[in-house]
Formats: structure tokens, sequence, C-alpha cells
């Protein structure tokens, strides 16, 4: 394996009364898709809540490397708007768009941190060659767009950060099976242009398709883990979240 | 009913609904932003008017200087307020802050009669502020004016600020969604602390208004204002800039015009004829003239 973007270790993690996470550790390295399986309510929102700041850790570290030479910092105690600055960028379970705001603003909200002007021009030009749809739309508020669209503006939006962590909940949740292999063709791309990104994801299928390694989740602990075409074959993976195919 | 008369209520109303415009704004984007129906926003108004008591006949400082004043000290008010008695209870229950808000409310009021006394105080505008102007048979005073004119003024510099400036996208993306503008990196302290800067600015200057509208204040003022301008806020659709302001200029018109066109055994129940027409309006719009439905809670 490459060397360590992200190590999670140990995290024990409250949602109010609720014990969701109950000592987790997962590796990703720099340059992976690795994906976060598991049923509803078995952690997964709760783990990219954790690293993104959103959810505090009752114990446990959290250590980032934003780059492959930089130093390890633990960022499991860092307020979310300002995890944002060190290359780690969160696309939302449910997309968690702004959708009073115009699709160009919620562009370039993304880029909120941002100050370099000229770059960021650029940048949105770029993500507007990913998504055309986004231009053409760039003056509608977002919350006319269809469900597919507010993924791609969504996924766009979180790049504007210029992330080297991408971290995507559900990015298929209600969109059809063409929009969804686009979708990931899109990522796929993304990941090659060097971005790394874990994803959590309800479609297993697809998830174990396109990431390197995965994560099985069952109720807040980590049940199985591997690389991708492993985990495809496993048998109770196949019977859990493959459909038994 | 001459035509002349009407149109002389209706920039009476006009000249009301500025006030109660100006606060409502502030009343809406406080619910916008965080929830919170915040019933201390109108003992700002008083804060405003008192400052402007003490700024303009004690210490004698010219106009402008006072209002520009009143709106930076109201705006420090509101970061106080804020920071003292809400961020506190951030993330707690509405009703929390709710009643936090009734005993800040409670607190200012209380505070004003300890070092004001409750003895109502005349409140009197530089004359050229008070001259009366004519036109074509609608009378109305010099500072009259003033307030319509700065009224339109402020609200068109908030709208602008809003909907043009990285300061204003971030609080409409703080309104919309907290945890995910902190994605964003968006400080959601500083964003609420500058919404109620502004909000408490315009009632400042509303409070500026009062005093010159009606010549008289006490530490109790904001009691109205503060209700009216909820009130205001709801019809037009709370969490709406634009809402609040319509809501405000509705309900200073309906007022005004109840009492000057029904006959004069009815004015006494002026504020039932009022509210009546504000249930009606929310019955037809349940959430207000231009506000959309909005989920409750946190």
């Amino acid at each position: 394996m490459e060397s360590n973007m992200l190590k999670v270790d140990d995290i024990h993690v409250y949602r109010g009364e609720t014990y969701v996470l109950q000592g987790v550790s997962l590796n990703v390295g720099q340059g992976e898709i690795v994906a976060l399986i598991g049923a509803n309510g078995a952690g997964k929102s709760s783990m990219l809540r954790t690293i993104s700041g959103l959810l505090r850790p009752k114990s446990g570290g959290i250590l980032y490397r934003h780059h492959q030479h930089a130093e390890e910092i633990d960022i499991s105690r860092i307020p979310a708007e300002q995890i944002v600055a060190l290359g780690i960028s969160h696309c939302p379970e449910g997309r968690g768009i702004f959708s009073q705001l115009s699709v160009k603003e919620n562009l370039l909200i993304g880029a909120y941190l941002r100050k370099d002007k000229n770059e960021i021009r650029q940048n949105y030009q770029r993500i507007c060659k990913i998504f055309p749809i986004l231009d053409e739309r760039a003056n509608q508020t977002a919350g006319s767009l269809s469900g597919g669209e507010q993924e791609m503006l969504a996924v766009g939006r979180a790049l504007m950060s210029r992330p080297k962590l991408l971290i995507l909940d559900e990015p298929s949740l209600g969109l059809g099976p063409i929009i969804v292999e686009n979708l990931f063709k899109v990522l796929q791309n993304i990941n090659a242009q060097g971005v790394t990104i874990l994803l959590v994801e309800q479609n297993a299928v697809m998830a174990l398709d396109y990431a390197n390694r995965a994560y099985v989740l069952e109720n807040g602990r980590v049940t199985l883990s591997g690389p991708s075409n492993e985990l495809a074959r496993d048998q109770k993976v196949r019977d859990a979240y493959l459909g038994g195919v | 009913m001459s035509g002349e008369y009407i149109a002389q209520q209706i920039v009476n109303g006009l000249i009301l609904g500025s006030m109660y415009a100006l606060v409502a704004i502030g009343f809406s984007m406080i619910y916008g932003i965080i929830r919170l129906i915040n019933f201390a926003h109108g003992d700002v108004v008083m804060i405003g008017a008192f400052l402007t008591l003490g700024l303009l006949q004690v210490a004698g400082a010219p106009f402008l200087i006072v209002a520009l004043v009143v709106l930076i000290a109201s705006a420090i008010v509101g970061i106080l307020i804020e920071k003292g008695a809400f961020r506190p209870m951030r993330g707690a229950p509405q009703v929390t802050g709710f009643i936090a808000s009734l005993a800040v409310s409670i607190m200012l009021q209380n505070l004003g009669i300890l070092v004001l006394t409750a003895q109502p105080r005349n409140f009197t505008f530089p004359d050229y502020l008070q001259k009366v102007i004519n036109m074509g048979g609608v009378s109305f005073r010099a500072v009259d004016l003033v307030i319509m004119l700065s009224a339109l003024t402020l609200m068109c510099a908030l709208i602008l600020l809003v909907n043009k400036t990285k300061l204003g996208m971030a609080m409409r993306a703080t309104a919309e969604n907290i945890d995910v503008a902190r994605l964003m990196g968006i400080n959601i302290n500083r964003t609420i602390m500058a919404t109620f800067a502004m909000g408490s600015a315009l009632a400042g200057i509303a409070g500026l208004m009062w005093g010159g509208k009606f010549g008289q204040i006490d530490p109790l003022l904001g009691f109205v204002p503060g209700l009216k301008s909820f009130v205001a806020a709801v019809i037009g659709g709370v969490g709406s800039i634009p809402g609040a302001i319509l809501g405000g200029y509705v309900l200073g018109l309906s007022e005004v015009l109840f009492v000057g066109l029904l006959p004069p055994i009815y004015s006494a129940f002026r504020d039932a004829f009022v509210f009546s027409t504000l249930i009606l309006i929310l019955l037809i719009m349940p959430n207000g003239i231009l506000g959309k439905p909005m989920e409750e809670g946190t």
C-alpha cells in the first residue's frame, strides 16, 4: 500500500446518547479509493462526520497527512470549519446543497476559504467542463435542479476547495443507474488526477466495483476489510450486501 | 372623505410601516439563521432611542453623527446579547432560546428603569427636522421624510449586502444548513454575530425614528415595536428579508388606515381589526406572504 493519508485510530463516538462508533480504525492511503459499506445505522455517516469535524470522538485519534512528506497531525479535535482548509472536503449525506442559493453561488461557496481569485475562476471553469449542466443552470436556484444535477453540484462544490481527500456520503442515493454509472466514472477521473476518495455507499456493487479497498461496518464496528475484489467474493458480503448474487 | 385625506393616511402608514419594517428585518434575519424568536429585539429599539436622546439632547452632537453612532452602538449591543445570552444556548431546543430572549428583554427593561427611571422623557429633534412640509395637501414633518428615505436606503443596502457579498452568501448558507456551512469553512459564530449586528443596527435606528415620531420615550417602549415587528415578520414570511419589509408596511398601513377610515367609535378597536386582517392573511398564506415552508427545530 502507498503511504498513509488518513489513519483513524480506535475512535469511539456518541451521537447524543447513542454509542455510534465503538472503536473503529481504518486507513486511507494516498491516491486510493476506499469504500465504507454497511447497513443503515451501522455508523457510516457518523464515521465521515467525525473525520470532517462535525462530530467529536470521545476517545481515539484521527491522523492526517495532506501530502506524502508532510507531518501527520491529529485532526480529531479540530473544528469542521478549519478542517476543510487542510484539504479534506466532505460531501454530506443528502447532498446538502444550499437550495436557495444559485448554482453558481453553491460552487463559489465551496471555495469560501480560498483567496486566489484567478485560480478559483479556473477551477470553476474546470468544474463546468466536467458537469456542463451546472454551467447552463448557473443562475438558477440550486433547489430547482434534479436529483442527479444536485449530486453533480455537491461534488463540484466539494472540488472547489481543491481537496486532497474527498469524502462522499452516499453519492448514488436516489439516482438512476445510468446517472450513478456516469458519476462513478467522474469520481474515478477525479481520483486519477490525484484526489484520494473515501466514500460511503449503500450501493455495494458499485462501491466494490470502483474502490481499491473497502471496510464493512456493522453496529459501529469494522467487521471485515480488504481489497474490493476479495470482499466482492466473500460469501458473507455477498449475502448481506450484494443481494446474495 | 377626500383624496387628500386618504393620501395623508397613506403617508402616515408608510412612516409607521418604515419603522416596523426596520425592526422586522432583524427579527426575521435572526430567526432565519438560528431559528430564534428573539423577544429582546424590541428592546434594542429602546436602547437606540435613549442613545439618540443622550447624544442629541444632552451631548448636543450633530444629527448625522448621532445616527452613525446609534447604528454602530446598537450593532455592538446586538453582538453582546448574542454572545452573552444566545451563544451558550446554541444547540438547545428552540423554546430554551425563546425563554432566554424573554429574560434578556426583561433584564434590559429593568436595567432601563433602574438607570433612567420609568418616567417618560420628551424627545425633540432639531428645528430643521420639525419643519412641516406641505405637498399637494399632504403634510408631514421633515423628520418623517428622513424616516422614510433613510429606512429605504438602509433596507436597500442590507439587501445588497446579503445578496451580493461573500458575508451575505455565508449568512444565507448558514441560515439554510449550519452543518454544511461549516463544511464549507464558514465560521458560523462570526456569521451569526454579523447577523445580530446588522439586525440590531437597524432596530437601533428604528429607535431613533420612534423617538422623533412620537416625541416621548420610556424604558418600556420596546415592547410594542418588538411585538408588532414580530407580527410583521410572520405575515411577510419569517426568514425572508423582503417579506419582513413588506410585512412591516402592510402592518403600518393597515393600522393607520383602519383608524383613519373607520368611524371614530371603532378606532379604539384598531388592533382588533388589524389582527383580524393578519389572521386572514395567514389563513390564506400560512407561510406568510413571501415565506417558504420551513422546518421547525434547529
